[in-house]
């Protein structure tokens, strides 16, 4: 395993997107950050801007207005780059599927590469799925 | 030969390796600290070398529309100034016969170019928050550069002389600049604005993550992001050194003093970690109103006890 590699697994910067999520998945997001279970000890952050990131969290069903500055936003992160789709409108846009504006689910416009369920997920949730977006690398 | 021996001298000890593995430390004891005050545990011992490294290893963005140069040249040109700045510091620090004139002059100067190169590489970046982030960096480094000098002047006022070395040793002979009234003001004036030379909350409404998305660092990704991140670590390390120089008796590898060179520089990192900590962010008019008006004012305070001899 190169040093990069194993560097990256010990700082996986991530940028959080909403592409048309309820809120609730973002409060859960941060809920991580807090003191009970502090995700900055294996190296998480948040980061401002999606050319220093390292991964996408990606929340919300994917609505038509959303779906060409989500493209945008994949093609302006720096490789190698990993998406987690994140809660149920995430994987299959939970109780909006049927809507009018709806263009997702997640992968069928950008690869992912991994899936935290839930609705909203547990931090519990969202901690095991680093882990496993972290192993795949 | 001498020429070589300053090289290796730039390069190694003390120059960049020494200031990089120390600032990087730092930046982890900033991380460490602001957790262990919001009740969290923080980031193990090495996880800025990690961030460094695995920046090293990502795919290098130059945004379409930005000025190539500029944009890629500036964090290099602002990183070789941050080293200088620290070689200076320590070789005057360890060895007082490689002091010259005016040398606190220069050291201020150098210390103002890695804002410039923000400036210039968030400016070359085609962002609009980039340029945004330039301009409030602009503003910001007028407002908080005048206070700075007269900081200095006070020190300079009462040894009567612009160099470290003489600076060292009126401290040595008559105790440290601290044990003074006019001392005392200076340095609180001084590392007020530190905080704002380092963009650190209150003063960080140039790189504000969470308004302008990073600001004049928002394009960079990789290597050059690494390169920025390094300069902010280093410029964390020279300026507590500048500090501690100025008004306190400066650093020394000699004997018992080696803990009280550690204990001053902890001490003060910890101070700006606090105030960091403990402050909202401001926004650009109210800082530049705070550095032109309470802090100038505190300063010449300073300046005028300083040249009653307080």
């Amino acid at each position: 395993m190169s040093l990069a590699l194993k560097a990256l697994k010990k700082s996986p910067w991530v940028f959080h997107v909403n592409t048309g999520a309820c809120n609730n998945c973002d409060i859960e997001i941060l809920d991580c950050l807090t003191p009970r279970f502090d995700v900055e000890r294996f190296g998480v952050v948040l980061v401002g801007s999606v050319r220093h990131a390292d991964v996408l969290l990606i929340s919300g069903v994917v609505t038509k207005n959303v779906l060409p500055r989500l493209k945008r936003l994949y093609e302006a992160a720096p490789k190698p780059i990993k998406v987690v789709a994140f809660g149920a409108c995430g994987l299959r846009c939970g109780i909006f599927r049927d809507a009018y504006n709806v263009v997702g689910p997640l992968d069928k416009h950008i690869p992912v590469d991994a899936y935290i369920p839930g609705c909203p997920p547990k931090p519990e949730t969202i901690i095991s799925g680093l882990v496993k977006v972290l192993s795949s690398l | 030969m001498q020429a070589l021996m300053y090289i290796v001298k730039y390069l190694v000890f003390p120059g960049f390796v020494f200031s990089a593995v120390v600032g990087l430390l730092t930046t982890w004891v900033d991380r460490k600290v602001t957790a262990r005050v919001q009740y969290r545990v923080g980031p193990p011992w090495y996880q800025p070398f990690a961030d460094t490294a695995k920046l090293l290893g990502k795919e290098v963005i130059v945004p379409a529309g930005a000025q190539h140069t500029g944009f890629l040249l500036m964090p290099l040109i602002g990183l070789a100034s941050a080293t200088l700045a620290s070689t200076i510091l320590w070789l005057v620090n360890l060895n007082p016969d490689t002091s010259f004139v005016g040398d606190t002059i220069v050291t201020l100067y150098i210390m103002t170019v890695p804002a410039m190169a923000l400036i210039i590489g968030g400016s070359a970046s085609a962002n609009p928050l980039g340029a945004l982030g330039s301009s409030r960096e602009m503003k910001l480094l007028f407002g908080y550069e005048l206070p700075l000098w007269i900081a200095v002047l006070t020190t300079v006022v009462k040894v009567q002389s612009f160099s470290f070395a003489k600076i060292l040793a009126f401290q040595d002979y008559q105790g440290v600049m601290l044990g003074s009234v006019s001392g005392v003001i200076a340095f609180i004036v001084a590392i007020v604005c530190s905080q704002a030379k380092l963009g650190f909350i209150p003063f960080d409404m140039a790189e504000a993550e969470t308004e302008i998305a990073g600001g004049t660092h928002i394009e960079y990704s990789g290597a050059p992001l690494a390169v920025v991140r390094l300069n902010t670590a280093i410029m964390y390390f020279v300026v507590p050194i500048f500090l501690i120089t100025l008004f306190w008796g400066g650093v020394s590898f000699v004997g018992w003093r080696i803990l009280t060179s550690i204990l001053k520089y902890v001490a003060i990192v910890v101070i700006m970690v606090l105030i960091k900590n403990t402050n909202p962010r401001v926004r650009i008019e109210q800082a530049v109103r705070f550095f032109w008006g309470p802090m100038f004012a505190l300063s010449v305070v300073a300046m005028i006890l300083a040249v009653l001899g307080h």
